[in-house]
C-alpha cells in the first residue's frame, strides 16, 4: 500500500488496551490510528522507501497517553514560574496528552475570556491538549457561584476552587445543585480551613518534634465527610483531590459501596514521600495537603490499587526559587510532577502497569471529560498515544527540567521506566524520551 | 561545630563541652575588666526577624565581652515584606562581612535555611516552636551549678508547667536537661502538649518524659519548678478556657509553694506573667526554703552565648585566658 507521508509506525510494542493487551504495531496517519495489527512493520515499505516513520517500542507498553487532571500551569498570572507552553512541554516528556489546568490563575479561571485563553495558549504551544477547569466561586473566594453555564458552553468539564477548598456549606450545596443538570463535575480540596490555619507540614510526631505548625488529617477528613453526605443528597458529581490520609481511603470506599457518583485522585508524592522529608526544614517539601506518614502511604497505594482512589493527579505546583527561599510558614506549598509522574508511579505505586494506564490516562479522562484521550488504540480513533518502558531506574536532574521552575522533591530518588515517545492528534511530540 | 541550630544534634560530649567552656566565661565575667580578645575582628550580626530585647541584648553582650563587632537588623526597619526575598537580605549582609549571624526568627527552621544560604556562623536564638538552643544551655548550667553538681543532674526531678505545644524552650532544655541525668516531668492540659502526645495517651518516640495533667500530684516530688509563660493569646484558638484557669490549675499559687519541698528551685525562661504562671510573691520564696534562680538564669545566659560564639569561631584557647 502506498503509505500517507507523515505517517508514523509503532513497532514491537504491547498494546495496553480496556480490551486487552495485543502484541501489535500500531500505524498513525491524518491524525488519527488507522490500523493496528501485528508484522505492520514487515508488510510496510521501509522508512528510507517512502514508507512510514518508525518508532521502535521493543520492549514497551503503547497506550493511550496520559491525561493529568490537577495541573498548575501558572498563566496568566505567574509566568516567572510556570507558563503553559513550559508546562506543556513538561507535560508531554512525562508522557501526557492532556492536562487540566487548574483555576487559581491571576485572573482567576471563573468567566469565559480566561479558559478561552488558557485553552488557547495551550492550542499554541502544541504539545498537549490543555483543558481549562472553571472556579466554582468567582475570585475564588467562597461567595458568589462561577457562572458554570457560560463555562460549560465553553468546554469546561470540571470545577474546582482548588486550594481554597469550598468551605460554606451553603455554597457547596448550592454549586452540586446548579451543576448537576449541567453534566459537570466539581472538584473539591477536602480541608476545614480553620483547622489548618498557619499549617506548613503533617501534624504528628514529626511536627511536634521541629516545633512545626501541623496540618491535622482530621481536616481532610471532616470536609471529606460533609461532602460525601451532601453528593448523597443531591445526587451530583463530586471528584475528590489529592486525597492524603488512611482514613479518607476508607471513606471514599464506603461511599462507593453505598454507590454515590464519586471519583478519587492521589499525587504521586503522596505515595511515595513522608513526612519526615521535612526534617531539614527544606521549604521543597512544603505540600498542600501535606507528605504524611508511611501508615497513610500505605493506605492510599492499596485504595490507588483497589480502585477507591481513580487516578494518580500530579498537583504540578511550580514555584520560583525566590519563593521557595523563604521561611517554611511564607513559602508556598506545592512541587513539580510532570515529568517524573510515571517513574514515581512505576516505583512506588505498588500497581501493575495496566491499573497505572488505567489511573493516568483512561480514568482521568473520563473523570475531566476528554472525549478524545483515554481511549483503546484502535483504527479510526484519536492519535493520543505514550509508549514507555517499565524498566530501569533513572534519576532526574535540574537539568533534565523544563519546567521554569526546579522545585522537584525527586532529585535524590530512584525513578523507574521512561517515557520513550509521545504522539498528540497524530504528532510526534517526543521521540527517544527527547522533545521533537 | 560550625553552627548551633537544635541541641538535638549535640551529643554529651558537645553539651558538656559547651557548659565547661561557660564556667571559663563566667570567670571573666567576674573579673575587674570582663573583657577578652578572642573574637576581636570578628563580626556577629543579630538576625532578628521577631522583637526580643532581651535575647538580642545578651548575645550582643556576650560578643562584645569576646571583643567582636555586632551589628544588629531588626526586620521592622529593613526591606524585609518590600519584595526583597529573605535570602536575598541574609545574602546581602553575609557580603558585608558578617562572620556569624544571631537568628530569631517566628517559624521554625529558618536559621537552618540560612545555613544553606551563606558561608557565616548561624546561632540559632529561637526558631518558632522549634528549639532555643542557648536557651537549653543556660538552663541546665544555671541549675547544675547552682546545685553545685558538675555536668551532671541525675536523678534531679524537675516539672516543666505549660505551653510545651508552642515552646522552643522547652524543646532545648528537656534535651539539655535529659542529657545531663535529669528527669522531667511535663505538667500541662492536653491542649498544650506536642500534637504528638494527643490521642492514645502514650508518650511518643523522642521525647524522654514523663507526663502529668496536675501539677498539684507533682509539686510535692520535685526538685526544680521549671515554668513556661503563659501567653494571653492561646485562649483566642481554645488552647485554655482563660489565664485565671489557667493560673488556678496550672500556676505557682501559695498553696502549691507551700506543697514546695525545702531546697528546691524555682526557674523560669523569661518574661514572666505574674498573675498568670507566678501567682505568689517571689520575694517570699527564700523564707520558704525555694531558691529563685531567675536572674541567675539571665546572668548566665551571657556566659553561656559567650562559650557558644567561642566555640563556633573563636581562635584558640590563650585568648580567653590573658587580659
Amino acid at each position: 500500500m502506498a503509505s500517507e507521508s507523515g505517517s508514523v509506525l509503532i513497532t514491537g510494542g504491547t498494546v495496553i488496551n480496556g480490551s486487552g493487551d495485543l502484541r501489535a504495531d500500531v500505524l498513525v496517519g491524518n491524525g488519527k490510528v488507522e490500523r493496528v495489527a501485528p508484522d505492520l512493520d514487515a508488510a510496510l515499505p521501509a522508512e528510507g522507501a517512502g514508507g512510514p516513520r518508525r518508532l521502535a517500542a521493543e520492549g514497551c507498553l503503547v497506550s493511550s497517553s496520559f491525561v493529568d487532571l490537577h495541573t498548575h500551569m501558572r498563566e496568566p498570572g505567574r509566568e516567572e514560574s510556570e507558563t503553559i507552553a513550559t508546562a506543556s512541554l513538561a507535560a508531554a516528556l512525562g508522557g501526557y496528552g492532556a492536562c487540566v489546568a487548574m483555576p487559581n490563575t491571576d485572573p482567576a479561571q471563573d468567566n469565559v475570556a480566561v479558559v478561552e485563553f488558557v485553552r488557547l495558549q495551550g492550542e499554541r504551544a502544541g504539545f498537549v491538549t490543555v483543558a481549562p477547569s472553571g472556579c466554582i466561586t468567582v475570585g475564588r473566594n467562597g461567595t458568589q457561584l462561577a457562572p458554570f453555564h457560560s463555562l460549560a458552553a465553553a468546554g469546561v468539564r470540571l470545577f474546582t476552587d482548588d486550594g481554597n477548598g469550598v468551605q460554606d456549606p451553603l455554597i457547596m450545596r448550592r454549586a452540586l445543585e446548579y451543576a448537576r443538570e449541567l453534566g459537570v463535575t466539581l472538584a473539591q480540596h477536602c480541608e476545614v480551613a480553620r483547622l489548618t490555619e498557619g499549617a506548613v507540614m503533617h501534624e504528628g510526631c514529626c511536627s511536634s518534634r521541629l516545633g512545626l505548625p501541623g496540618w491535622p488529617s482530621i481536616a481532610e477528613v471532616l470536609m471529606l465527610q460533609r461532602d460525601i453526605e451532601l453528593v448523597r443528597e443531591t445526587g451530583a458529581t463530586m471528584h475528590f483531590l489529592h486525597l492524603s490520609t488512611a482514613r479518607s481511603v476508607e471513606i471514599v470506599r464506603q461511599a462507593k459501596n453505598d454507590g454515590l457518583p464519586v471519583t478519587a485522585e492521589v499525587t504521586p508524592h503522596h505515595i511515595s514521600l513522608t513526612d519526615e522529608k521535612l526534617s531539614g526544614f527544606s521549604t521543597l517539601y512544603k505540600v498542600n495537603p501535606p507528605l504524611r506518614t508511611m501508615e497513610d502511604i500505605e493506605a492510599l497505594r492499596a485504595g490507588l490499587a483497589d480502585g477507591t482512589i481513580d487516578a494518580i493527579a500530579t498537583d504540578h505546583a511550580p514555584h520560583a526559587q525566590h519563593l521557595k527561599d523563604q521561611d517554611l510558614a511564607a513559602a508556598p506549598p506545592g512541587m513539580l510532577g510532570l515529568q517524573a509522574a510515571l517513574g514515581v508511579a512505576l516505583g512506588f505505586s505498588g500497581c501493575s502497569p495496566r491499573r497505572l494506564v488505567e489511573a493516568m490516562s483512561w480514568a482521568p479522562a473520563r473523570i475531566a471529560g476528554l472525549d478524545d484521550h483515554g481511549r483503546d488504540i484502535t483504527a479510526g480513533g484519536p492519535a493520543n498515544i505514550v509508549v514507555f518502558s517499565t524498566e530501569g531506574t533513572w534519576r532526574q536532574t535540574p537539568e533534565s527540567i523544563v519546567s521554569k521552575s526546579t522545585n522537584s522533591p525527586y532529585f535524590d530518588i530512584d525513578l523507574v521506566g521512561g517515557v520513550r515517545h509521545v504522539l498528540h492528534r497524530g504528532d510526534v511530540i517526543v521521540s527517544g524520551g527527547v522533545a521533537q | 561545630m560550625k553552627h548551633l541550630i537544635s541541641l538535638d544534634a549535640l551529643d554529651a560530649a558537645d553539651i558538656a563541652g559547651l557548659l565547661s567552656t561557660a564556667d571559663h566565661m563566667a570567670e571573666v565575667l567576674a573579673r575587674p575588666q570582663p573583657k577578652v580578645p578572642a573574637l576581636r575582628t570578628k563580626t556577629v550580626c543579630s538576625l532578628f526577624f521577631e522583637d526580643s530585647t532581651r535575647t538580642r541584648l545578651s548575645f550582643e553582650t556576650a560578643a562584645k565581652r569576646l571583643s567582636a563587632e555586632t551589628l544588629t537588623f531588626s526586620a521592622s526597619s529593613s526591606s524585609v515584606n518590600k519584595g526583597e526575598s529573605l535570602r536575598d537580605t541574609v545574602e546581602t549582609l553575609a557580603a558585608m562581612g558578617v562572620d556569624a549571624f544571631v537568628v530569631r526568627h517566628k517559624t521554625a527552621g529558618l536559621p537552618q535555611a540560612i545555613t544553606n544560604w551563606c558561608d557565616a556562623h548561624v546561632v540559632n536564638a529561637g526558631d518558632g516552636a522549634h528549639q532555643h538552643p542557648t536557651q537549653g544551655l543556660l538552663d541546665a548550667f544555671t541549675l547544675s551549678r547552682a546545685m553545685s553538681r558538675g555536668n551532671d543532674l541525675s536523678g534531679v526531678r524537675v516539672a516543666m508547667v505549660g505551653d510545651i505545644r508552642h515552646s522552643r524552650v522547652a524543646r532545648s532544655t528537656i534535651r539539655a536537661l535529659h542529657v545531663l541525668g535529669a528527669s522531667v516531668t511535663l505538667v500541662a492540659p492536653a491542649s498544650l502538649l506536642p500534637a504528638a502526645f494527643v490521642g492514645t495517651g502514650a508518650v511518643p518516640d523522642g521525647w524522654p518524659v514523663s507526663v502529668s495533667h496536675s501539677l498539684d500530684d507533682v509539686i510535692g516530688d520535685i526538685d526544680v519548678l521549671y515554668l513556661l509563660r503563659m501567653q494571653r493569646e492561646r485562649m483566642d484558638n481554645a488552647f485554655i478556657s482563660s489565664p485565671g484557669e489557667y493560673s488556678a490549675h496550672f500556676g505557682l499559687t501559695d498553696t502549691r509553694l507551700a506543697a514546695m519541698r525545702n531546697g528546691a528551685f524555682l526557674m523560669h525562661p523569661g518574661p514572666m506573667n505574674h498573675g498568670i504562671e507566678v501567682a505568689v510573691d517571689l520575694d517570699s520564696l527564700s523564707s520558704r526554703g525555694i531558691t529563685n534562680l531567675v536572674t541567675r538564669q539571665v546572668t548566665n545566659g551571657i556566659a553561656v552565648r559567650m562559650s557558644v560564639l567561642f566555640t563556633l569561631f573563636g581562635s584558640g584557647s590563650e585568648a580567653i585566658d590573658g587580659q
